[in-house]
């Protein structure tokens, strides 16, 4: 008992996961600034920034709204991350407890900080978090399915393997899967719904800081925005780690694998950053347009392309 | 020094709120995100929503209608909340302070921790302001 709880909250959870994903989340800014050609923040900001609103800040609750859904919500996408860092992180470090789960658990494990994110918006009584609200519903819908049918091709190329080692071993008994043309189309369009499940622009549509000036979590302050920060800060490490998982099969943490490993999840989110700096945040038409059509034809045609074996 | 004035020394996070500003300051504040000066090097950056700001940073003249936004805006900070006033406008009233709408200058009506003189302020002074905020915190 109290080494599962240890697997949860410290190690690969909540803790680990927050701070790999805290620094990763300066990698990124730091990236977007050498983009820009500016300097960047300090290595520690991420924490800087998370401290100082979890101690200093005040929590400020909405005049009008539900309260306490507004308080609870942020909570319940904390431990949504954490279960699904737990679930992912787990097998990638070749931990072994006894519940692994089958992928499926970690899909909708995923969808649960966006729903929360969701249900506080609408519950801060905000009219612009309303709207980010609706945003947010409307890309679930888009990048879902696609999200769905990733997962569906990645259990398909694995031999109908639900489990995320052995969807892991197999690619490091035979090669990994990006090796195969399907298996770059797959990279393609997991990095676009992981993009998309991190708000990252271009798809950044429900924050949208310029028109709806953060949109659903313009209400939030202090602690609870505290924790939508360590949430992201989770999701922006077990995401990209869903992807080296599925696709650069996963971890090998002895001697030199370590580095292997931390590279494989900076290029993922190399990646994404430099989708972010790159191209302008779409219209939610747009998006849902990108996803429904072009992304889900992508995913089919890989999956046809695994029937026929390439 | 304590963690906590540390942490927040370190991340400040900046709501601009313009009054009847001629605009130029405005202008003035986004210079200090471009490459030659790049604040974020600091830890300061924009926010969009005054509930998560930590400086509340007020350029332009402040007239009657802007009077009763900006207090609103001051409510709505979580505290602790710097404010700085920006510009002979923000400071004074500047051009503007003998117009029939002014309704005083920022100090006059929320407490003000800072003020950064100019017409507008030279990206540098605005730096030079924010770091000697982050002084006294
Ligand atoms: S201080 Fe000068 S530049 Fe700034 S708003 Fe006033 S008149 Fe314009």
């Amino acid at each position: 008992m109290a080494e599962t709880l240890f697997y949860f909250l410290i190690y690969p959870g909540l803790l680990f996961a927050g701070v790999v994903g805290g620094l990763l989340s300066w990698f990124d800014r730091k990236i977007t600034a050498q983009v820009q050609f500016r300097k960047g923040p300090p290595l520690l900001q991420p924490f800087y920034d998370f401290l100082k609103l979890l101690l200093v800040k005040e929590t400020l609750l909405p005049a009008r709204g539900a309260r306490m859904t507004f308080l609870i919500a942020p909570v319940l996408g904390l431990f949504g991350a954490t279960a699904a860092a737990a679930f992912i992180l787990l097998p990638l470090f070749n931990i072994h407890i006894g519940f692994e789960g089958d992928v499926m658990v970690i899909f909708y494990l995923l969808t649960i900080p966006s729903l929360t994110y969701i249900l506080g918006a609408l519950a801060s009584g905000n009219p612009l978090a309303s709207v980010g609200a609706s945003r947010e519903i409307k890309l679930i819908v888009s990048y879902e399915l696609t999200f769905l049918l990733f997962f569906a091709a990645i259990i398909l190329k694995a031999d109908q393997a639900m489990r995320m080692s052995e969807i892991i071993q197999m690619q490091a008994q035979a090669s990994p899967f990006i090796g195969s043309i399907s298996g770059v189309l797959l990279l393609i369009v997991g990095v676009f719904c992981i993009q998309a499940k991190l708000g990252m622009v271009p798809f950044d549509i429900a924050e949208a800081e310029t028109e709806l000036s953060e949109g659903s979590f313009i209400e939030y302050s202090g602690t609870v925005y505290a924790l939508v920060q360590f949430t992201k800060y989770i999701m922006l490490f077990i995401l990209p780690a869903l992807i080296v998982a599925f696709l650069m099969s996963g971890f090998h943490l002895e001697g030199i694998g370590i580095l292997w490993a931390v590279l494989k999840v900076l290029a993922v989110v190399l990646l994404l950053t430099l989708i972010r700096n790159t191209n302008p945040r779409l219209r939610i038409k747009q998006a849902m347009r990108f996803f429904l059509i072009g992304m889900n034809a992508l995913v089919i045609i890989a999956i046809v392309l695994t029937y026929l074996g390439l | 020094m304590g963690l906590k004035s540390f942490c927040l020394k370190k991340s400040l996070w900046v709501f601009h709120l313009a009054g009847a500003s001629c605009n130029n300051c405005d202008i003035e504040i986004l210079d200090v995100l471009t490459p030659r000066y790049d604040v974020e090097r600091f830890g300061i950056k924009l926010v969009g929503s005054p509930r998560h700001a930590d400086v509340i940073l007020v350029s332009g003249s402040i007239n009657q209608r802007d009077k009763p936004r900006l207090l609103e805006v001051y409510n709505q900070a979580s505290k602790p909340v710097y404010v700085v006033a920006f510009g002979a406008c923000g400071i004074t009233g500047g051009i503007f302070a003998e117009g029939n709408t002014f309704a005083g200058p920022v100090d006059q009506i929320i407490p003000v921790d800072a003020y950064i003189p100019g017409c507008p302020p030279k990206p540098e002074a605005m730096i030079s302001g924010l770091s000697k905020l982050m002084q006294t915190i």
